[in-house]
């Protein structure tokens, strides 16, 4: 078990380690790292003092060094755009994404995998096939569409919810919350059902083809020669079955929430890393891109190093190693 | 003595057909023929499919207007509604934009645009992704677990992210690009997300066609490898390299008309459905809804016939639904 | 009485190309605590037999017309519902792969209890205390400890002893035992087939043994049916079908087990195939490939009678006209 720990902790150690080295290489080669440090109200003073500083004329792995030592304190230099440090940019706009990723994971959750179970149980039922309608469109309606589409019912013709902004935020220490007032609520309800609905088909169309497959074992097969009961077969043994890989394709598809964050910030202006890093692309403006880069790759490296340790704790054939005996 | 068992002919359809030996009437009468036959879905999926593929390749003659030639605009004709409502007029069968483009005009060259750029994108992730897989599963060693590994990456990084990351080096190191240039950055930057599952898919197969003998005895004698890999493998894939491209197309299409709505897909001189979608978001408060629903709402009825179609070829092909 | 009659059972697969007739009017009967072999070559029919028995026939597969009972009850046309109070308590299940017949997540003395308690009103205690007598009673050592163990922790041979078990825990009067030694070590197999034959004897239990290998048979079966094409060829007491087989397909399959003692250069086999199931002959379905063919086998399909020779108790019963005519000869 520790053998597998320190195997996937070395993996990940690999993958941060290549994408900061993509990084270093936009924040060093594209446009100038001197300028990015300082900002452009740098003196000539100060830069050539930072030019020696950043050792531009040393060997490219201690640059690489740097840049390395730079990154994992969180220091990205200054944005092109904003003018002020990029890791406070971040800092200041994380909550906010983190907010609306949660709330939209957690409805796909357990919004998305009831469904899926019920459209494999009553497979070939008309309500089933309407769900399997739904979860098509919800597969081909773009996230921004679905965005707009919500936009121009609830708040251009109906009028009920705001469709910009974050509304009423309350600060705890350094993270800033919506999710305490009644505005910020309101607010949040239409970007976290925008972000959730790809998810939300995508785990549904998983968990029902996947339980699908389970229903067809030889296991099933035998527990119902065993004459258990239908709620013992589907939810005992089926289930389980079923949600133990689809654990995994969750857990990476949960990352892609931070991604299409950027979607949905930008059609509903919320102050977010996504609407950030969009106005970055927009602009070119090369030290917040690459601090992104950075932050999405841990991210993801957290995840996966979590959906890999559940997945060891919830499988006994990883966990118990084979006896013996004839 | 022995008595030959009787051999039924198999598809009653393949008699009534029998004086027509065309590849069409071949195909219908085939299993996955078949099956397209007793699938209205599949039939109306193909059939939207065909019409948009349709107008987008004749839109230059099938459309009314050409709506990016700017002396043809009239302004006194700015921002108005289809052509059922009270102001409109049946000269713009969808109403116009503001500056006097005809929507349905805009909407066949759009198509055009968006179409072309997801199949062409489609297509190298294809070839990209089909040889890195051969190569992969053929040779082996490090070159094959590397690649595994890359793949697994690129896998856990949704779509968008790759392509939006490309887009903004591809700003940052050509500040000035002209439109050729634009449109193969966002290309490419669409297919580096989808090459991933041909590599695993063909990497798959070759790995099981590489270890049987007659491979064995080919390399013995003397024959490329190349040329067997490629007779023997690349038809066993056929069947899921196509549903994934088919599929692909829709989701290809999608990840376009996003990044042209973020303002980082095609040039603003050749709008595709997402660039009409941006324009008219801006209008959406003042009433004038047309602009970017009627984009919206292609984009969706391709997605959606091109992934129903993807969908129904995923069972036809497999065997063990039929 | 019997235990389990199946009465001109007939299973039909509507498919595209027609409605293809898998099993053709089987009619047999198992008697309590027997041992019945049902023996065929792939494809007879021999696995849907014990299929639609305890009610697992595969959609588009169903029961067109005949019957099936239980203890005089009619079983056929009972609703899912009413079929799981049936299976398992009734009517036990062995199948082939013991690898896929378990579950992976959950440990064995879990799905032994589970059983148990879904058909018996005991206590968690009770039932555990049950499930570990079973596991000593299929062999398995170290019970008590093997309990908690989970599947992939047990070699082939001991999970088809834990499927055994669990085959028997809610205490059926039938098994259908599908091929339970196929997928084993060839030296496994006689230990599971004894063991199999001696845990449903010592609980009175019948068992439809369902297998393409006429060594088991012979090792283990009180009676033995022939499948051929779907349809019933011979049936009789075992040592009777296996030393003086009436029906011609019989013959001819004991006929190319080879023996030891005699010197041969080439197998004896049955020419042809057994025919597809959209091509079935008219008549007899053997007839194609018989070496004692005559007109009657052509037109007629021969239904099963009763071969009477001296010195047997219980006849064997043979669908095959040269034995209709025997009979007739020798009643005249």
């Amino acid at each position: 078990m520790l053998a597998f720990v320190v195997q996937r902790l070395i993996q990940a150690i690999m993958v941060m380690v290549s994408v900061a080295f993509i990084a270093f290489l936009l924040f060093q080669y594209v446009g100038d790292p001197v300028l990015f440090m300082l900002g452009q109200d740098a003196t000539a003073d100060q830069i050539a003092a930072l030019r020696k500083d950043l050792g531009l004329d040393q060997p490219f792995i201690v640059q690489f060094g740097h840049f390395l030592l730079n990154a994992v304190q969180g220091e990205f230099g200054i944005s092109l755009r904003q003018g002020a440090k990029v890791s406070q940019l971040i800092a200041d706009r994380f909550p906010a994404t983190l907010e609306l990723a949660v709330i939209a994971a957690g409805m796909a959750l357990l919004v998305g995998i009831p469904m899926g179970v019920y459209a494999a149980l009553k497979r070939g039922t008309l309500s089933s096939q309407l769900l399997m309608t739904f979860s098509l469109l919800g597969v081909s309606l773009p996230t921004f569409l679905i965005g707009i589409l919500l936009i121009l019912f609830f708040a251009v013709l109906l009028g009920w919810l705001p469709s910009f902004g974050r509304g009423d935020v309350v600060k705890i220490g350094w993270w800033s919350t919506g999710l305490l007032t009644a505005k910020g609520w309101q607010h949040i309800v239409l970007p976290a059902l925008t972000l959730t609905v790809f998810q939300l088909t995508l785990i549904m169309r998983l968990v029902r083809a996947e339980m699908l497959e389970v229903l067809r074992t030889d296991y099933i097969k035998f527990a119902r020669a065993r004459g258990l009961s239908n709620r013992a077969i589907h939810f005992g043994h089926a289930l389980k079955n079923t949600l133990v890989p689809v654990m995994t394709i969750t857990g990476l598809q949960l990352g892609g929430l931070i991604a299409f964050a950027i979607i949905t910030e930008t059609v509903f202006q919320w102050p977010g890393m996504g609407l950030l890093f969009i106005q970055a692309v927009t602009f070119a403006d090369v030290p917040v891109m690459a601090a992104y880069l950075c932050l999405i790759a841990l991210i993801f490296v957290v995840i996966n190093l979590t959906v890999d340790l559940l997945y060891f704790a919830v499988d006994p054939r990883l966990r118990v190693g084979k006896a013996g005996g004839h | 003595m022995l008595a030959k068992p009787a051999v039924i002919e198999a598809n009653s359809l393949k008699k009534d057909l029998d004086g027509m030996s065309n590849p069409i009437s071949r195909w219908l009468s085939s299993d996955v023929g078949y099956s397209f036959r007793n699938s209205k879905t599949a039939m109306v999926a193909a059939f939207i499919a065909f019409v948009f593929i349709f107008c987008a390749l004749f839109a230059k003659w099938v459309a009314p207007y050409n709506p990016f030639d700017a002396a043809s605009l009239e302004l006194m004709d700015s921002l108005l509604p289809p052509a059922w409502s009270a102001e409109g007029s049946t000269k713009y069968l969808l109403g116009t934009d503001d500056q006097g483009r005809d929507i349905l005009s805009a909407l066949m060259y759009g198509t055009r645009i968006s179409l072309v750029v997801g199949m062409a994108s489609v297509m190298l992730s294809l070839v990209v992704g089909v040889s890195l897989g051969l190569i992969a599963g053929f040779r082996g060693g490090w070159l094959d677990a590397f690649l595994m590994r890359l793949c697994d990456v690129m896998l856990s990084f949704p779509a968008i992210l790759v392509a939006l990351l490309i887009a903004g080096v591809g700003r940052a190191v050509f500040p000035n690009a002209d439109d050729s240039l634009a449109f193969g950055v966002l290309i490419i930057s669409i297919s580096l997300t989808g090459w991933v599952q041909y590599a695993r898919t063909v990497r798959g197969t070759t790995l099981v066609e590489r270890n049987k003998e007659y491979v064995q005895a080919a390399r013995v004698t003397g024959v490329a490898p190349l040329r067997i890999m490629l007779r023997h493998v690349l038809p066993n894939v056929l069947g899921p390299v196509t549903v994934l491209a088919t599929i692909q197309v829709a989701s290809a299409i999608i990840t376009e008309a996003t990044l042209s709505f973020l303002g980082v897909g095609v040039p603003p001189t050749s709008p595709s459905l997402g660039t009409l979608i941006r324009i008219g978001n801006d209008f959406l408060f003042s009433g004038e809804w047309w602009i970017t629903i009627f984009p919206g709402l292609t984009l969706v009825l391709i997605a959606l016939s091109v992934n129903l179609l993807g969908d129904w070829l995923r069972d036809a092909l497999n065997p063990r639904l039929r | 009485m019997s235990l389990l009659q199946v009465k001109n059972l007939v299973v039909e697969f509507p498919s595209r190309h027609g409605t293809l007739r898998a099993l053709d009017e089987i009619s047999f009967d198992i008697a309590p605590g027997e041992i019945l072999g049902v023996v065929g070559e792939s494809g007879a029919g021999k696995s849907l037999t014990g299929a639609s028995i305890i009610g697992l026939l595969e959609p588009p597969g169903r029961i067109a017309s005949g019957q099936i009972l239980l203890e005089g009850q009619r079983i056929d046309n009972l609703n899912n519902d009413q079929m799981r109070s049936i299976r398992g308590r009734k009517i036990g299940a062995i199948f082939q792969d013991p690898l896929t017949s378990l579950n992976p997540l959950y440990s064995v003395g879990k799905q032994l209890t589970e059983t148990i308690q879904a058909h018996l009103p005991v206590s968690d205690q009770e039932a555990r205390q049950r499930a570990i007598a079973l596991l000593q009673d299929t062999g398995i050592s170290a019970a008590a400890e093997r309990i908690d163990h989970y599947p992939h922790q047990f070699s082939g041979g001991m999970r088809q002893r834990v499927v055994i078990a669990l085959a028997l825990a809610a205490e059926p009067q039938l098994i259908v035992a599908d091929e339970p030694t196929t997928a084993l070590d060839v030296s496994i197999q006689a230990q599971i087939i004894s063991l199999l034959k001696n845990v449903c004897k010592k609980r009175g239990a019948a068992v439809m043994l369902i297998t393409h290998d006429m060594g088991v048979i012979a090792e283990t079966c009180d009676r033995v049916a022939v499948m051929y094409a779907g349809r019933i060829a011979e049936i009789g007491p075992v040592h009777q079908v296996i030393n003086h087989p009436e029906h011609p397909y019989t013959v001819g399959l004991m006929a190319s087990i080879p023996d030891m003692d005699v010197d041969r250069e080439r197998l004896n086999q049955i020419d042809g195939a057994m025919p597809r199931l959209n091509a079935i002959p008219k008549g007899c379905a053997f007839n194609p490939r018989c070496p004692q063919v005559f007109d009657r086998c052509l037109q007629e399909r021969p239904d099963l009678a009763a071969v009477s020779r001296s010195g047997q108790n219980t006849p064997t019963q043979v669908a095959c006209w040269l034995h209709h005519a025997n009979t007739l000869e020798g009643v005249l």
